[in-house]
């Protein structure tokens, strides 16, 4: 089986060749090869341990706790290998590198969320469940209507972040090696569903280890060239971003009118302090609430917690991800500080708008620049990490789906929790393929749309409906399945809803009006300009304002396309003229609904189960007492 | 495995659980609430507090720099005091009852 999918890969990789776009990759043509060398040694690497993890699973405990065997320290790799996603990789030193101090005080939440994981979710879960989010609502709730509830929201928050995951794996493969984007998808599909399949969470496990190691070890790597010129001082390399004229420029094109008065020392400085991105304080709560509270509640991370063999070992798990993931994000102030002084936000949002590009850009530059041997190695090694890396995340979470689809719907309310191991391994494989296909469906049919706000989403539904749930299921003893299923359904349909009708949509005429703002405002200055170079004498001027219409041109010509591309469109897609909410992230009102609609949902409903079990519930999430042991292999 | 009988309402009733319940729930809960306000602090800070955020420490580091690498401190720190008090007394105390599990409350 393993030799069939190897072919089939090779296949791909294959059919991949003569589609190599020339558009504006980061890999110039002539060292494709390298960036193809490098991609093949990982993926080489990472079937060889699905090769001999495919001989370890045969039964249930295998395919979805890697045997309940993973060390702690191992655990800890792997939650940050499923954890940092391309979004946290590329996404941040981006951000850094183009709106400085707030792009830094972005990621803090992304570790802060593991305090919730490590005191409150991270033992209990591991004492009393044992494959899935289902088990441990179905421990003392009801278990047919806690799974299916369960089953459906794991599925809900894994499709959104998938989606999220296989859009940006898409386009960043594009970006960086120029491969088509339909075949960057298949790629990523298949290889993650060759190492679920075969390998469960045992080779999943092993895969997201390497490409966290590889992660830190890039990350590590360049920061130290980027840092050595300055002694490793850090007052000296802030002192360096402050200086820099890329800096410099980049704020005074950010800040407008208001930068007008201020010293170039002034304006480099204003790039440490905050104000530059993030502009609503209210919507970065309400971020930072599913963050902390969503983390948690997300399913792959969840399921990490099973693959360990004690209550210890998931806390040391823990202890581990926090030092590596919080470490990475410490490093990505260097790599996208360093990317913006060593390469420039020009360059930079040339290959990718967002900023994506700043951290493999940075690796050329580090290597000797783009037409240099070395900075091609350096950028095919981190292109080769951010590929890794999707594949990582996104086959963690076709196992958390595909778990939820065997274990909790098929196994535990189709056949009553009446089958055998080899039905339910059986059961899984084709639940993964049936995820695994979807995604490559979905990652191919969402080509172009705007994703981002996905991952963001999966996070509040997580945050609004998984984590009340198991949090009081865990710690309240009136917590039922009334308030379960209510919790559920409220928390993750507000979530959404809250989303639908919130600025994150497009609303076509606001798009409009904006858009014809800003041809107006070019048609003006291009008047203007005109009547400048027809005075203009002296042939630098002349060039000058020349640089200027051609990119006043350009503008309005984007313009005009955005416009032209929403057609007769003039609502969003639930019909609406404008937001009807005004934050993007609907954590902050969605996230008391769904802890309000558990603790009603509990109150309104009897169920003498729940309260039965209550005491033992507690003892053993507490005491470990009669956890799922680890198996032989 | 098959999971022993256990007198739940026994043993969560026995003084040694109630000891370590107490003692959990009294410090999970204060590290949770500590951790909460410190980080939602950062963008409170940043939005409301933009100037204290701006005052120049050493060079060019400010006080929104050194805020934010606190941070990271902070939750490291709060990870690890964790850990240390679990792995010492909390683990201690759920392997004694663990040990004494069967025999609380005779078993059923």
């Amino acid at each position: 089986m393993i030799a069939r999918g190897k072919t089939a890969l090779a296949a791909l990789l294959l059919a991949a060749g003569p589609a190599i776009a020339a558009d504006t990759s980061a890999v110039s043509d002539k060292f494709k090869w390298l960036t193809f060398l490098v991609f093949g040694a990982i993926i080489g690497l990472t079937m060889y341990v699905t090769y001999l993890a495919a001989k370890r699973v045969k039964s249930a405990s295998q395919f979805y706790a890697a045997g309940r065997s993973v060390s702690g320290i191992q655990n800890g790799w792997a939650i940050a290998g499923d954890y940092l996603s391309a979004a946290s990789f590329l996404g941040i030193a981006g951000l850094i590198s183009l709106y400085g101090y707030d792009g830094f005080m972005y990621s803090v939440g992304w570790l802060v969320a593991y305090i919730t994981v490590l005191l409150v979710i991270a033992e209990p879960c591991r004492n009393i469940g044992k494959y899935t989010l289902g088990d441990i609502l179905a421990f003392r709730n009801n278990p047919k209507s806690a799974k299916t509830v369960a089953a459906i929201s794991t599925i809900t928050v894994s499709i959104f972040y998938l989606t999220a995951q296989m859009v940006g794996g898409g386009v960043l493969v594009k970006t960086l090696v120029g491969i088509d984007y339909e075949i960057s998808v298949i790629v990523v599909g298949v290889l993650m569903l060759a190492y679920v399949l075969f390998g469960g969470m045992v080779a999943t496990t092993w895969v997201q280890i390497i490409k966290a190691v590889l992660l830190v070890a890039a990350s590590i790597l360049l920061v130290a060239f980027t840092w050595a010129p300055y002694g490793f001082s850090l007052p000296g390399f802030l002192q360096a971003a402050v200086d820099s004229v890329n800096i410099q420029g980049q704020v005074t094109k950010l800040l407008g009118d208001a930068a007008k008065n201020m010293s170039a020392q002034e304006l480099g400085q204003r790039f440490l302090e905050p104000g530059l991105y993030l502009k609503n304080p209210i919507d970065q709560i309400s971020l930072g609430m599913a963050l902390v509270l969503g983390t948690a509640g997300m399913p792959h991370i969840l399921m990490r917690f099973f693959t360990v063999p004690t209550a210890k070992d998931a806390r040391v798990s823990v202890i581990w991800a926090m030092g590596i993931i919080g470490g990475f994000y410490v490093l990505t102030l260097f790599l996208g500080l360093g990317s913006a002084i060593n390469v420039g936000q020009a360059e930079i949002t040339r290959i990718d708008k967002g900023g994506n590009m700043a951290g493999p850009l940075l690796a050329q530059f580090l290597g000797g620049g783009a037409e240099s041997m070395l900075g091609n190695l350096f950028l095919a090694f981190v292109a080769a990490v951010a590929f890794a890396t999707i594949v990582a995340v996104v086959a963690g979470l076709v196992l958390a789906s595909a778990s939820a689809m065997s274990h909790d719907i098929y196994v535990g309310v189709v056949k009553g929790e009446h089958a055998t191991q080899e039905e339910e391994v059986r059961a899984a494989r084709i639940s993964s393929i049936i995820v695994g296909i979807l995604a490559i469906i979905i990652g191919i049919l969402a080509k172009g749309q705007n994703v981002a706000h996905l991952v963001a989403l999966a996070f509040a539904v997580a945050a609004s409906s998984n984590l009340p749930c198991v949090l009081l299921t865990l710690y309240w003893r009136r917590c039922n399945t009334g308030g379960i299923v209510a919790g559920m359904i409220v928390g993750g349909l507000s979530a959404i809803a809250l989303v639908l009708v919130s600025p994150n949509m497009t609303y076509p005429v606001m798009v409009k009006a904006a858009q014809a703002k800003i041809i107006a405002g070019a048609d003006e200055k291009l008047i203007a300009l005109n009547s400048d170079l027809g005075a203009a004498t002296d042939p630098a001027a002349q060039d000058k304002i020349k640089t200027a219409i051609a990119a006043l041109e350009k503008t309005r010509t984007t313009a005009q396309d955005t416009v032209a591309k929403l057609g007769d469109a003039t609502t969003s897609i639930v019909g609406l003229d404008k937001p009807l909410f005004e934050l993007k992230n609907p954590g902050l009102i969605s996230i008391p609904l769904g802890f309000l609609a558990v603790i009603i949902g509990s109150l309104l409903y009897r169920d003498k189960r729940a309260d039965d079990m209550w005491d033992e519930l507690y003892v053993r999430q507490n005491t470990g007492i009669n956890a799922e042991g680890a198996t032989a292999h | 495995m098959a999971a022993k009988p256990m007198d739940w309402i026994a043993i969560d009733q026995d003084p040694r659980f109630q000891a370590l319940h107490a003692k959990k729930s009294r410090f999970l809960w204060g590290l949770m609430i500590l951790s909460i306000v410190y980080y939602f602090a950062l963008p409170i800070g940043a939005a409301y507090f933009t100037d204290v955020f701006k005052i120049k420490l050493w060079g060019p580091i400010n006080v929104g720099l050194v805020f934010a690498l606190s941070e990271f401190i902070v939750a490291w720190g709060i990870a690890w005091v964790y850990a240390r008090r679990a792995n010492t007394e909390f683990d201690t105390m759920a392997a004694e009852i663990n040990r004494a599990a069967s025999s609380i409350g005779g078993t059923k």
